[in-house]
């Protein structure tokens, strides 16, 4: 016979039919859907919830970085070669200003004097709180502020009067200015209540008083024992480079220079890395997800093998049955991926908030997330899409 | 026109009686290309390939083994002509299963020639006889193989997925379909909001949604009471007039009485095969049980 007809070429589905097709399954099933996508929503919530938990944490402590800045050198006068506590001399706070990048420096002097709120607490019950002499400078250099009150200026640190840092007015409960404190052998007057001072926690815990103040009152002998500076950003190690010489030229060993921001910068990448272990627990739920979905496809072959026959009837070709369970085993674990994309990234949010950091989550995540339900849908959906393939139409109609 | 002619190949058949369906015009089909227009009103029913012979079904000494040693069919020669309505008849086990998956491209025979529309099963390939089957063929199945919670409207246009006609069209189609079995009114309605025979009756306008020159019929009215049966039947006879070939497989002697041309199988081979196709099925005058 002659082959007037042509050639018989099955015709192609359209996407949006192959979507179709796929979605068949899944809207006739909605109870096993939902606990099937589940197990992948919750490996996906997992791994997006501990990256962006922890990019959260981290984008926090950076922004504290970046209002912190990283150009603040602690200088301290460290021991001498025999184990002392070794003093800076008196001009090194003017020796560093003029070094060309530094911006700003400023100094503090530890006190052999105790801050107490009466004379009749004993000497003993120092609350953990220094007695500091500082220059007037400092706050500036720190960045920091009042929170009440004013901070020393060229009147008020020649006279009894003390700051107080935000740890140590909580400590002796000075929640006001005006109130006296007892400092050495008389009364001091408070006039300001520092804020936070995240970068100098010691100051935090210090009352701080001016240095003719504390020379004249407090019997201070003048040498400052902390030395803090900020120079440009890009000149801070070569800064760092000198500042011992400039300090201390005839003891430069004995100088201990820090970097405050050095400690932000370790626990921000400590926030980074923690996630390892979380990163693995998730990654195994989405894996046992993905098991889910393959079991959910195999036993839904099995029980559309009438479906798949019926289908072959139509003048299904087996790719197109297999397609078919690909496309139903995709949607059913982007599902799942969506779903757990969204908890993760609640989570992340309500964490955040709770904790007043920015909620981040990052876009890679989100990518890896989708790419991740990608491989899941198909890799669980490829066995039970060949065996719906194979199946012989007659067989699949056969069974009742 | 050739008609007497592929007319006359196909009373020897008929007349022939038990066992006698002889070999004697095998390739009838090589000689006068017959555009197939063997009926009043076959028309242009099945589009461009419907081209390639008299015979919309075409079997040659077709024996079918199962797991090497069941016989299930034993050297059948049938050939149905476009337009008839035929029905396939015989106990369980007789092999008239095994028939409607050959003549329906589900299976492959494992001797002889097995020609649907004027193309021959062994030559396609898995994907081509899907093909086939999407453009030629219509089936209809004991169990109406409904999708539950579907529309009667969307079961109908699935049926017309794989034949590479838009979605919208698809839908047209079907409506048209839903029509032709007397159920324009129920497009809406999903398969539990309808009755047994209204059922059967979607998944026959699912069926010719396509217009295919072929439909196969597979026990239509096994799952139904008499009434549901008869609706069932007036479908398949308006069909019949309207041109379509059916081919009626059942163990029910009624409904094969019903249908102008018996073809009985039993044993895997055909032992009678009487009447003449083309004429009009007999009155619907079911009474009893099916």
């Amino acid at each position: 016979m002659t082959r007037t007809a042509g050639r018989l070429t099955p015709a192609r589905l359209s996407p949006s039919d192959v979507l179709r097709v796929g979605a068949v399954g899944l809207r006739t099933r909605p109870t096993r859907v939902i606990l099937s996508a589940l197990g992948i929503a919750i490996g996906i919530a997992t791994m997006i919830a501990v990256i962006g938990i922890s990019s959260s944490s981290q984008e926090q402590l950076l922004r504290q970085l970046d209002r912190l800045g990283t150009n603040l050198l602690t200088v301290s006068a460290g021991r001498t070669l025999f184990g002392e506590e070794a003093k800076l001399p008196t001009g090194a706070v003017s020796m560093v200003k003029r070094v060309g990048p530094v911006i700003t420096a400023s100094a503090t002097g530890v006190i052999e004097a105790t801050v107490r709120r009466t004379d009749r607490i004993p000497k003993e019950v120092t609350g953990g709180i220094a007695v500091q002499a500082a220059t007037t400078e400092l706050l500036t250099t720190l960045e920091g502020g009042v929170t009440k009150g004013a901070w020393l200026n060229a009147a008020t640190e020649r006279q009894p009067a003390v700051v107080l840092g935000s740890k140590a007015a909580e400590r002796l409960g000075v929640t006001r200015t005006g109130v006296r404190v007892w400092m050495g052998k008389r009364w001091f007057t408070v006039i300001g209540l520092l804020g936070p001072m995240p970068l100098a926690p010691e100051i935090e815990r210090s009352a701080l008083v001016g240095f003719p103040a504390a020379e004249e009152h407090l019997g201070f002998d003048g040498h400052p024992t902390t030395i803090y500076e900020r120079s440009a950003e890009e000149a801070v190690e070569a800064v760092r480079g000198v500042l011992p010489r400039t300090v201390n030229p005839e003891n430069p060993e004995e100088v201990d220079i820090s970097r405050p921001s050095d400690a932000l910068v370790a626990r921000a990448a400590a926030a980074g890395a923690f996630t390892n272990l979380l990163l693995g627990l998730g990654a195994v739920a989405l894996l046992v997800g993905g098991v889910g979905v393959a079991n959910t496809m195999v036993i839904s072959v099995l029980e559309r093998r009438k479906e798949i026959g019926l289908r072959r009837s139509f003048g299904a070709t087996r790719g197109q049955v297999r397609v078919q369970f690909l496309a139903e085993s995709l949607l059913l674990s982007a599902l799942g991926g969506v779903v757990g994309a969204v908890l993760g990234a609640l989570a992340t949010a309500g964490y955040a908030l709770s904790r007043d950091w920015p909620p981040i989550v990052p876009p890679w995540a989100i990518g890896g997330a989708v790419a991740a339900t990608l491989v899941i849908g198909t890799v669980a959906g490829i066995y039970p899409a060949m065996r719906a393939a194979r199946l012989s139409p007659t067989v699949a109609l056969a069974t009742t | 026109m050739s008609e007497p002619y592929t007319g006359e190949t196909d009373k020897p058949d008929t007349a022939g009686g038990a066992l006698a369906v002889g070999r004697s015009g095998p390739y009838t089909v090589g000689g006068p290309r017959v555009v197939g227009r063997s009926g009043p009103d076959a028309g242009d029913k099945g589009g461009p390939d419907a081209v390639g012979g008299p015979y919309v079904v075409e079997l040659r000494d077709v024996t079918k083994l199962y797991n090497g040693h069941v016989q299930a069919l034993r050297g059948v020669d049938l050939t149905v002509g476009h337009g008839e309505l035929v029905a396939i008849v015989g106990p369980s086990g007789s092999g008239k299963s095994t028939l409607l998956h050959m003549i329906g491209t589900l299976d492959r025979p494992t001797t002889g020639v097995v020609r649907i529309a004027g193309r021959d099963v062994a030559e396609l390939s898995d994907r081509e006889l899907s093909a086939l089957r999407a453009r030629h063929l219509g089936f209809v199945f004991q169990q109406f193989h409904l999708s539950p919670g579907v529309t009667a409207l969307d079961n109908v246009a699935d049926g017309l997925l794989y034949t590479g006609v838009a979605l919208r069209s698809r839908r047209e189609r079907a409506a048209a379909a839903l029509e032709r079995v007397g159920l324009g009114h129920r497009l809406g309605h999903r398969p539990n909001q309808l009755s047994g025979g209204e059922q059967q009756r979607v998944a026959v306008a699912r069926a010719v949604a396509g217009d295919p020159p072929l439909l196969l019929a597979d026990e239509p009215t096994g799952n139904l009471d008499s009434a549901a049966g008869t609706e069932v039947l007036r479908v398949l006879r308006d069909l019949h007039a309207a041109g379509t070939t059916i081919a009626v497989i059942t163990h029910d002697a009624e409904i094969a009485e019903w249908c102008p041309r018996q073809v009985r199988v039993r044993d895997g081979q055909i032992i009678a095969d009487r009447g003449d196709g083309r004429e009009p099925p007999a009155e619907i005058t079911k009474g009893g049980a099916t």
